[in-house]
């Protein structure tokens, strides 16, 4: 055991001495969540939205107005008929249209009621979703204003919401849980096969074997700082996006802690993997990123959805890992479901590792001999 | 002095239908220097595999520092060194790093660890280097350092595979003096080598060609039964007959 712990010592000493090893454990997952985070702004200035008012009384122009002016938005113009929606969306500055439909003052003064179609440019799902719900409130807030103290708002309008393009929007954009998967499995497959490797590539693996270090003891000590540090790294990733973005966890943390280290648990044993197949470090990072992050940002379901892919992709992706854990990570941090809705990918995870174990075993058999 | 460190006895290793060690026979006693030479492929390193416990033998009998190849290996491994012609320290890790890992790995105490260390650092005159990164030092020293990891838990044994590749003279001329040292201790020293100057230093050396031993004496002896100068010659005689 002491002779374990010491090998293990020199193990964090490699990466703590490397800055680049460092970088690609701490630095590359903070930018990934930074870059994702802020490209999906949740923040919403200056989208331009046009108006096309079929009624045009004074109601509809307040509403355009208290809309306009709420700071969120700019007005792109008023638009004329329907024809001109596609259009003004064709050019690009416009994100939302919204329609009121004809007699809409006095709709809603006779009846109580009158209908608002707030139409978004679907292409850009995220800013569609965000500028209908801006809008949507900001009508909210209109209702209430219109009814005034009085308990019983008989006064209503309805937004009704439209995505042009894009209609269902199938795919929030759910990039911590992507980010999360696609990072781990990365950097521990990229990492262990890496530093497997080197110690193959320069020679020090020879004279670790011919110590009275076992071959597993070697192997473990090389993988547990990584694992280590990879666990590390998923609690970082969510404390930040949960103070940068406000990303919270709906369910049960220990779960996800849990799966999270069966996720880190089987990336590890992949990475073995890759280095009982590779003879130079060269050959080990081509195989991870290319083997690896493609597939993962691609077809795991981290960007397109699974659904949506031809029949074909589906099956390719069945062996991808990541589509799995994807699936775990974003039940329990989005839906907040537990273990009862995830034990199939779980399982199935845990018969990757045992895979995985199995293949790296046989293949170092067959270099010892 | 009739302590033999390494018996081998008709050892023959296969890979499939390929023989790599083809019935070899030979003991080394304690404290001898004994030279293992043969061209590229004439099946050293299988034979240095097995007798340093990484590979087994298909059949044969082969005993090294008393324990039988086939059964304890894990005993053989704790009693020998070994050091590689690739370089086998860290290069990101200090002097002083690189020696309490593999004190570490051969489970020597902290204690013991610290007394060789400082024992060593001034036998080198290496004080100065303790806390550098071995990238930092001159290749020569870097051999030098890694001869005495290789012998800092006293072995019975200590393996050397070309040890001296890709260093100059003088370091060469200095690394075998460290060798006569640690031999005169008693400690076995096993080397192969492509350095035909180097053999001429063995107590015995041993010629293998296509498996086979087909040499094995002083190096004295080969010369005179071989009618030639140098072991160099020697060598070519015995590995290319028809030049």
């Amino acid at each position: 055991m002491k002779k374990f712990l010491g090998f293990v010592k020199k193990e964090f000493l490699h990466i703590f001495r490397d800055y680049r090893t460092l970088f690609i454990l701490f630095g590359i997952p903070a930018a990934q969540i930074l870059i994702f985070g802020f490209a999906v702004s949740t923040d919403i200035k200056n989208a331009g939205v046009a108006v096309l008012d079929l009624s045009h009384d004074e109601i509809t122009r307040q509403l355009s107005e208290k809309i306009i002016s709420s700071g969120f938005f700019k007005s792109t113009g008023s638009l004329l008929n329907y024809n001109d929606i596609d259009r003004t969306f064709k050019k690009g500055k416009t994100k939302a249209v919204i329609v009121f439909e004809k007699d809409f003052g006095q709709k809603l003064i006779n009846e109580g009621n009158a209908s608002l179609n707030i139409i978004a440019d679907g292409s850009e799902p995220n800013t569609a979703t965000l500028v209908t719900n801006y809008i949507t409130a900001i009508v909210r807030d209109f209702n209430s204003e219109l009814a005034g103290p009085a308990p019983n708002n008989s006064v209503r309008i309805k937004p009704e919401v439209k995505m042009f393009y894009n209609p269902n929007l199938k795919s929030p954009f759910m990039f911590v849980p992507g980010v999360i998967t696609l990072i781990l499995i990365l950097i521990c497959a990229l990492m262990t096969s890496v530093t497997i490797t080197r110690e193959k590539e320069f020679g020090t693996m020879e004279v670790l074997l011919v110590s009275p270090l076992r071959p597993v003891q070697i192997i473990l000590g090389k993988v547990m700082p990584y694992f280590i540090l990879s666990f590390i790294n998923v609690i970082l990733i969510l404390i930040l996006s949960w103070f940068v973005f406000g990303l919270p966890v709906k369910g049960s943390m220990a779960l996800l802690l849990a799966e999270s280290m069966l996720y880190i648990l089987m990336s590890l044993t992949l990475g073995i993997l890759i280095s009982t197949v590779s003879s130079t470090m060269q050959q080990a990072i081509f195989i991870s990123l290319i083997g690896l992050m493609l597939p993962t940002v691609l077809l795991s379901g981290f960007i397109f959805p699974i659904e949506n892919m031809p029949k074909v992709y589906d099956y390719v992706s069945m062996i991808l890992p990541p589509r799995y854990f994807i699936v775990i990570i974003k039940n329990i941090m989005i839906k907040g479901t537990g273990i009862l809705y995830i034990w199939k990918e779980t399982l199935i995870l845990i018969a990757m590792t045992v895979i995985f174990v199995g293949l790296s075993v046989r293949n170092f058999k067959i270099r010892l001999e | 002095m009739e302590n033999k460190v390494i018996i081998v006895k008709n050892l023959v290793k296969k890979f499939g239908n390929f023989v790599a060690n083809d019935n070899l026979n030979f003991e080394v006693s304690g404290g001898e220097i004994f030279g293992f030479l043969g061209a590229n492929g004439a099946g050293k390193t299988t034979a240095l595999r097995i007798l340093s416990g990484l590979s087994k033998p298909s059949s044969g009998e082969v005993s090294v520092a008393g324990y039988d190849a086939y059964k304890q290996t894990e005993l053989i491994k704790k009693n020998i060194g070994y050091m590689c012609q690739k370089f086998s320290l860290y290069e990101d890790l200090t002097v002083r790093e690189n020696i309490i890992l593999y004190g570490g790995i051969y489970g020597m105490s902290k204690s013991l660890i610290r007394e060789r260390l400082t024992e060593l650092l001034s036998k080198l005159r290496f004080r100065e280097y303790e806390n550098r990164i071995i990238a930092d030092l001159p290749l020569g020293l870097r051999q030098k350092l890694a001869f005495s990891v290789a012998v800092l838990h006293e072995p019975r044994i200590v393996f050397l595979d070309e040890p001296t590749g890709g260093v100059d003279p003088v370091t060469r001329r200095q690394f075998w003096e460290m060798i006569y040292e640690t031999a005169s201790r008693g400690i076995t020293v096993f080397v192969t080598t492509h350095y035909m100057d180097e053999a001429e230093y063995c107590d015995r050396i041993s010629i293998m060609n296509e498996g086979k031993i087909v040499a094995l004496d002083t190096p004295a002896n080969l010369k005179k039964q071989y009618n030639a100068s140098s072991v160099e010659e020697v060598f070519i005689k015995i590995a290319r007959p028809n030049l």
